[in-house]
C-alpha cells in the first residue's frame, strides 16, 4: 500500500474549526454568518472528496499532528473506511446546514450563533474521528464531540433539557472514562502501540478472557453507538433543536461511536483473532438484543422523534452486528449501513423538524390526515422509512442484503431471523404513519374537501427532497463505497 | 560563572526588601517593584531551563563557598522546570492579582507585596537548594510568609485557618527537621549530594529507616496528603485571593517536589524500592487519598472548597505516582506536578475573576456566568476539562502515564482510583458548568422555556441570569449585560489556558527531554 504524506485530512479537520471565530464575531449579521457556515462545510466536503481518488487507488494518506510516545500520536491516515464516514458526515453537514437556517430561524430560537458554532466544532470533531490513524487520535475526537454537543442538546435551557444534558453526559462521558479510556491505556501497556492494522495489534499476547473483557468493554464504552443498556441518553437527547437531532444523533455523533466499534474490532482486535476467539458471537448477541427491543419499545412512542430515537438505537445495532459477523458480506453490510440508513434516517428527522414548524404538531396521533397538507413531506418520508427498513428502490435495501448474506456466509443462520424481525418491526412502525398521514382522517378535519397544500418552507423541504433522492440514488450507484469498503477492511 | 541561579532567588528577596521600603515614601510603587523582581527572576528561571537543558546540571556557590560548608544551589533538569513553573506562575498571579488586592486589602497593599515575594522566595529556594538544612530553612520562610498571609484573608474565618496551618506546619516542618538530624548524625553531612553518595553504603541502618520516614512524614503533612491534609481546605479558602491563587497551585506541588528529590536524589530509588517495602502502603495511602478528596469535593457548595478538595486528590494522583516503583508513574508524576499546577493555577484565576466581578465564589452566586463572563468561563472549562482528563489537554496525558505506571506495576487498584476520580471529577465541574449554564439548582429552571423571553436587567435583581447564557450574544434581545473581570486577569487566564493545551500538546517532548534524561 503506498502511503502519501498530505495536509489535507488536518485541514478538513481545521476549516470547521477555524471559521467558529468568524461565526462568533458575526452574530449580529446572520446572513454573514450562514454564508460563512456554506463555505466552511463546501471547503470541508470538498477538500476530504479530493483524496477520494487517492484512497480508491489504495493509497493511504498520512499526517502526524504531535508525538506523545512510541506507537501513541495524534496522527491522521485515511484510508477507505474514514473515507466513507467523512464523506457522508461532510456532506450531510452541508444539507442540515440549509435546513437548520429554515429550521431554528422558522421557530425563531435563541442563541443561534451559540447553536451553529459548537455545531461546526462537533462537525469538526467527526471529521477527525473518521481520518483518525489510531485509537488515541480517535478517543480525541470522541470526546471532543461529547463536550460539543452538550451545548447544544442543553440548548433550550429548560428544566427539560437541564435533566436531558445531564443523562447525556453521564452516559456518554460516563463510560469514555470510565470503560474505553482503561481498556485503551491497557492495549497500550500489551503492545505498545494503538495504531489501527488489519491484523489487529495483539500478535498473540492476550488472552481469552483478557480479550473477552477489552472487547466488552470497549463495545459498551463507546456508548455513543446505543448499545443497550446504555442507549437511554438517545431518547433524551432529542430534546434539542431538530438538525441536532437529524445530523449528530443520527448520523454524526451516534455513528463516531458505531465506527469506532467497527475500527476496534477491525484495526486493534483484527477480524482473525476474534474468529479464534468465537468472540464475534458474543457481541452478535448483545447487538441482536438491542436491535429487538428497541425496536419493540419504538412501537410504542407516540412522539415521533422519539419513535425514530428508538429506530436509530436498533439500526445502529444493525451495523455491529454486521461488524461482528466477522465476514467479509457482514462486514460490508454492516459498514455500508453507516452510509444507507444515514441519508434514510436523516430523512425522517427532516420530516419530523418540518412537521413541527408547519404545524406544531410532534405526536404521531396527531398525524392523520397530514399528508394531504404535506404531501412532499410525507413521501419523503415514505422513502426514508424504506431506507431504514431496507426495501428497494433504497440503499437501505443493500446493507440488508449482505447482512443476510453474512449471516450465511458466517454460519451463524440463526441470527438471520433477527434480521428479518426486526425489518418486519421497522415496517409495523413506519408505514402505518404514512398510511394514516395520507388516508387517515386528523381530529380537526372538518370537511372532506380537496386540502389546501401548506408545506413548510423551503430551507426545510430542499433538504429533505435531497436526501430522499439521494437515498434511492444510493440504490443504482453504491459502487464507489463499496469500492472504499472493500480497500478499507482489506476484504 | 552563571549566575542566574543566584538572581533567581535574591531578585524577589531584594524586591521585597525594596518594596517594603519604598513603600514608607509612596505606597503606589511597592508593587511595581515586586513586579519588576518577579519578572527578572522569571527571565533567570527561563534561561537556566534553557542552559540545564542544553549543558546539563548547574551547581551555584553562594559567594564561592564550597559545600558542605557553604551553601549550595544545585539546578538539574527537575527543579529547573519546577522553577519555570513557580516563577512564572508568581510573576502572573501578580499580574493578576493587583485589582483583586486593591479590593480586599487596599489599606495593606504593600506589606501584602513584600510578604508575596518572600514566600516566593521560600519557593523558588527549596527547589533550587542542594543542602538539606537550607531546605528546612526555606520551607520555614514559606511556612511564616504564608500564615501571615493567610490571615489577611476572611475577617472571620481566616485568623482560625491560619492558627490551624500554623500548628499543622510547625509539627510537619519538625519532622522533616528531626529527620534532618538523624541523616546528619548518620552521615556528617547535609549536602544532597553528599549524603547520597554516604547512604549507599548504609542502607540497612536503622538510624536511616527512622530519618527517611520522619523527612517523607514531614512532607507529607506540608503537602496534606490524606489524612493529613485538614489543614489545607480552610486556610486556601478563607486565604485573600491574590495569595489564594498562588498557594494553592504552589505550594504543594513544591512538596511533591521535595519528595521526589528526597525518593530520587537523596535516598535512592534502588533503597525505596529493594530495601523498604513500604510502596504498596503507600499505594494504598494514595489510592484512599485520591477516593477521599474526590468524594469529599462532592459535598461541598463553594468554588474555592471544592478546589481546595480537588487538590488533596491530586496530591494522590502525584503520591501514588511516584511510590508505583516503575519509571512510567514517576514519569507520571513529574509530569502532573507541572500539569497539576497550572491546572489549579487556571482555575483559581478564574474563580478569582468571579470573585472580583461577584464578591462570593458559593454555588448560589454563579448563575448566568457563561454571558456575563463568557472568556473567565472558557479558561474555567477549559482547566476543568484538563482536570477531568480530557485529551488534549495536558491532565489527560499525566494520567496516561500515570494509569501506565499502575498497570505496569500491576497496582490495578490505583489504575482504579484515577478513573473513578475522573469521573467524580467530570461530576463535580458539569454540576458547576449547569448551574453556571443554567441558573442555580434552587431557582426554577424552568423559568425559561423556548420564547421565553426575560429582560436582561434580571441579573441584576435575583441572578436568573440562566436566562440570558447565550454565549453567542447579540443575536437575541434577551442578551445578557457581560459584566467581565479586568483584561490583566482575563490575560493572565489566557496564557494559563495556552500554557495548558501546550503542555499537552508537548507532553511527549517534555518528557523526552526534560522528565527521562532526569531518571536516567
Amino acid at each position: 500500500m503506498e502511503i502519501l504524506i498530505s495536509i489535507k485530512p488536518l485541514l478538513t479537520v481545521l476549516v470547521p474549526l477555524l471559521v467558529i471565530p468568524i461565526l462568533v464575531s458575526s452574530s449580529q449579521k446572520p446572513n454573514v454568518r450562514e454564508a460563512w457556515i456554506f463555505g466552511a462545510g463546501f471547503v470541508m466536503f470538498l477538500l476530504a472528496a479530493s483524496m477520494v481518488p487517492a484512497v480508491l487507488s489504495g493509497s493511504k494518506i498520512v499526517f502526524t499532528l504531535f508525538a506523545l510516545a512510541p506507537g501513541a500520536d495524534i496522527a491522521f491516515a485515511v484510508d477507505g473506511l474514514g473515507m466513507l464516514f467523512a464523506l457522508v458526515a461532510g456532506s450531510l453537514y452541508i444539507v442540515t446546514s440549509l435546513y437548520s437556517i429554515g429550521y431554528m430561524r422558522g421557530l425563531k430560537e435563541h442563541g443561534q450563533t451559540r447553536f451553529v458554532s459548537f455545531f461546526a466544532l462537533a462537525i469538526s470533531a467527526t471529521m477527525g474521528a473518521a481520518f483518525s490513524a489510531n485509537l488515541l487520535t480517535l478517543y480525541l475526537f470522541y470526546e471532543i464531540l461529547s463536550l460539543a454537543t452538550y451545548p447544544l442538546v442543553a440548548h433550550h435551557e429548560d428544566a427539560k433539557s437541564r435533566i436531558s444534558a445531564r443523562r447525556y453526559l453521564v452516559f456518554i462521558l460516563g463510560t469514555s472514562i470510565g470503560l474505553v479510556l482503561p481498556a485503551m491505556i491497557y492495549c497500550y501497556h500489551v503492545t505498545g502501540t494503538l495504531a489501527f492494522s488489519t491484523a489487529g495489534i495483539f500478535a498473540g499476547e492476550l488472552s481469552k478472557p483478557a480479550a473477552t473483557v477489552l472487547l466488552l468493554m470497549f463495545v459498551f464504552g463507546f456508548a455513543k453507538a446505543g448499545i443497550m443498556p446504555f442507549h437511554s441518553w438517545l431518547p433524551a437527547a432529542m430534546v434539542a433543536p431538530t438538525p441536532v437531532s437529524a445530523l449528530l444523533h443520527a448520523v454524526a455523533v451516534v455513528k463516531v461511536g458505531v465506527f469506532s466499534i467497527v475500527r476496534v474490532i477491525t484495526g486493534i482486535f483484527g477480524v482473525d483473532l476474534l474468529a479464534h476467539f468465537n468472540l464475534g458471537v458474543v457481541v452478535m448477541a448483545i447487538a441482536s438484543f438491542t436491535i429487538i427491543v428497541s425496536s419493540c419499545i419504538a412501537l410504542s412512542q407516540d412522539e415521533l422523534k422519539r419513535r425514530l430515537a428508538f429506530s436509530t438505537i436498533s439500526q445502529l445495532s444493525y451495523i455491529v452486528f454486521g461488524a461482528a459477523l466477522l465476514s467479509p458480506s457482514g462486514l460490508l453490510g454492516g459498514v455500508i449501513h453507516i452510509l444507507m440508513h444515514a441519508f434514510g434516517k436523516i430523512t425522517l428527522f427532516f420530516c419530523a423538524g418540518a412537521i413541527f414548524v408547519a404545524t406544531g404538531k410532534k405526536y404521531i396521533s396527531q398525524m392523520a390526515g397530514l399528508g394531504r397538507q404535506m404531501p412532499i413531506t410525507f413521501a419523503a418520508f415514505f422513502i426514508g422509512s424504506l431506507g431504514v427498513i431496507g426495501l428497494p428502490p433504497t440503499g437501505g435495501f443493500y446493507s440488508k442484503w449482505n447482512l443476510i448474506l453474512g449471516t450465511l456466509e458466517a454460519g451463524q443462520a440463526i441470527f438471520m431471523v433477527v434480521l428479518l424481525v426486526s425489518s418486519f418491526l421497522n415496517a409495523f412502525y413506519f408505514l402505518p404513519i404514512v398510511f394514516q398521514a395520507f388516508f387517515g382522517k386528523g381530529k380537526d378535519d372538518i370537511s372532506d374537501g380537496p386540502v389546501k397544500i401548506q408545506e413548510a418552507n423551503l430551507c426545510l423541504v430542499a433538504p429533505l427532497v435531497i436526501t430522499a433522492l439521494a437515498s434511492i440514488g444510493l440504490f443504482f450507484f453504491p459502487q464507489m463505497f463499496v469500492d472504499l469498503i472493500v480497500l478499507g477492511l482489506n476484504l | 560563572m552563571n549566575n542566574m541561579p543566584a538572581i533567581l532567588v535574591l531578585a524577589p528577596l531584594f524586591g521585597a526588601f525594596f518594596a517594603g521600603l519604598a513603600a514608607w515614601m509612596q505606597k503606589q510603587i511597592s508593587y511595581p517593584i515586586a513586579l519588576a523582581a518577579m519578572a527578572l527572576s522569571c527571565f533567570a528561571a527561563v534561561s537556566l531551563l534553557t542552559d540545564v537543558i542544553m549543558s546539563g546540571t548547574v551547581e551555584y556557590r553562594m559567594a564561592g563557598w564550597a559545600p558542605p560548608m557553604g551553601i549550595a544551589l544545585r539546578i538539574d533538569l527537575l527543579n529547573a522546570m519546577v522553577l519555570v513553573l513557580i516563577s512564572g506562575i508568581a510573576f502572573l498571579n501578580l499580574v493578576a492579582s493587583v485589582k483583586n488586592v486593591e479590593q480586599e486589602i487596599p489599606d495593606r497593599a504593600p506589606s501584602f507585596y513584600v510578604m508575596y515575594l518572600l514566600f516566593v522566595v521560600g519557593l523558588l529556594g527549596v527547589t533550587a537548594t542542594g543542602d538539606l538544612f537550607n531546605l528546612y530553612v526555606l520551607i520555614e520562610i514559606t511556612s511564616l510568609t504564608s500564615y501571615t498571609l493567610i490571615a489577611l484573608g476572611d475577617k472571620d474565618r481566616a485568623p482560625l485557618a491560619a492558627l490551624n496551618y500554623i500548628f499543622i506546619g510547625v509539627i510537619g516542618a519538625s519532622f522533616y527537621l528531626l529527620g534532618v538530624g538523624y541523616l546528619y548524625i548518620t552521615t556528617g553531612s547535609l549536602n544532597m549530594a553528599d549524603v547520597a553518595g554516604i547512604l549507599t553504603g548504609i542502607h540497612g541502618s536503622t538510624a536511616v529507616l527512622t530519618a527517611f520516614i520522619l523527612c517523607i512524614l514531614g512532607v507529607w503533612i506540608k503537602m496534606a496528603l490524606f489524612p493529613l491534609h485538614v489543614w489545607l481546605p480552610n486556610a486556601y479558602a478563607f486565604a485573600p485571593v491574590g495569595f489564594a491563587r498562588v498557594v494553592a497551585p504552589l505550594m504543594t506541588k513544591v512538596m511533591v517536589y521535595v519528595m521526589v528529590r528526597l525518593m530520587v536524589t537523596v535516598f535512592g530509588l534502588e533503597y525505596i524500592f529493594e530495601t523498604l517495602h513500604l510502596a504498596d502502603t503507600v499505594v494504598w495511602l494514595a489510592v484512599i487519598a485520591i477516593l477521599a478528596g474526590a468524594f469529599t469535593a462532592l459535598f461541598q457548595t463553594d468554588l474555592k472548597k471544592m478546589l481546595a478538595y480537588i487538590i488533596v486528590c491530586e496530591i494522590g494522583y502525584m503520591v501514588g505516582g511516584a511510590w508505583l516503583g516503575n519509571s512510567l508513574g514517576m514519569t507520571g508524576a513529574i509530569l502532573h506536578i507541572l500539569n497539576d499546577g497550572l491546572m489549579t493555577f487556571a482555575l483559581f484565576l478564574a474563580v478569582g475573576n468571579i470573585i472580583y466581578m461577584r464578591k462570593q465564589a458559593g454555588f448560589s452566586h454563579l448563575s448566568g456566568l457563561f454571558a456575563a463572563m463568557p472568556w473567565t468561563m472558557a479558561g474555567f472549562v477549559l482547566a476543568g476539562l484538563s482536570i477531568i482528563g480530557v485529551p488534549p489537554f495536558c491532565g489527560f496525558f499525566s494520567k496516561w502515564y500515570l494509569v501506565l505506571g499502575a498497570f505496569e506495576a500491576g497496582a490495578y487498584h490505583f489504575a482504579a482510583a484515577l478513573i473513578i476520580s475522573s469521573l467524580v471529577c467530570a461530576v463535580l465541574f458539569f454540576k458547576v458548568f449547569e448551574i453556571c449554564f443554567f441558573g442555580s439548582a434552587d431557582t426554577t429552571p424552568a423559568l425559561h422555556g423556548p420564547g421565553m423571553q426575560q429582560p436582561s436587567h434580571d441579573i441584576h435583581a435575583d441572578g436568573h441570569a440562566g436566562a440570558a447564557a447565550d454565549a453567542g450574544a447579540g443575536d437575541h434581545p434577551r442578551t445578557a449585560v457581560m459584566a467581565e473581570a479586568p483584561v490583566s486577569m482575563l490575560a493572565a487566564l489566557g496564557l494559563v489556558s495556552m500554557a495548558i493545551i501546550a503542555a499537552g500538546v508537548y507532553a511527549g517532548t517534555i518528557v523526552d527531554t526534560i522528565i527521562l534524561p532526569f531518571l536516567q
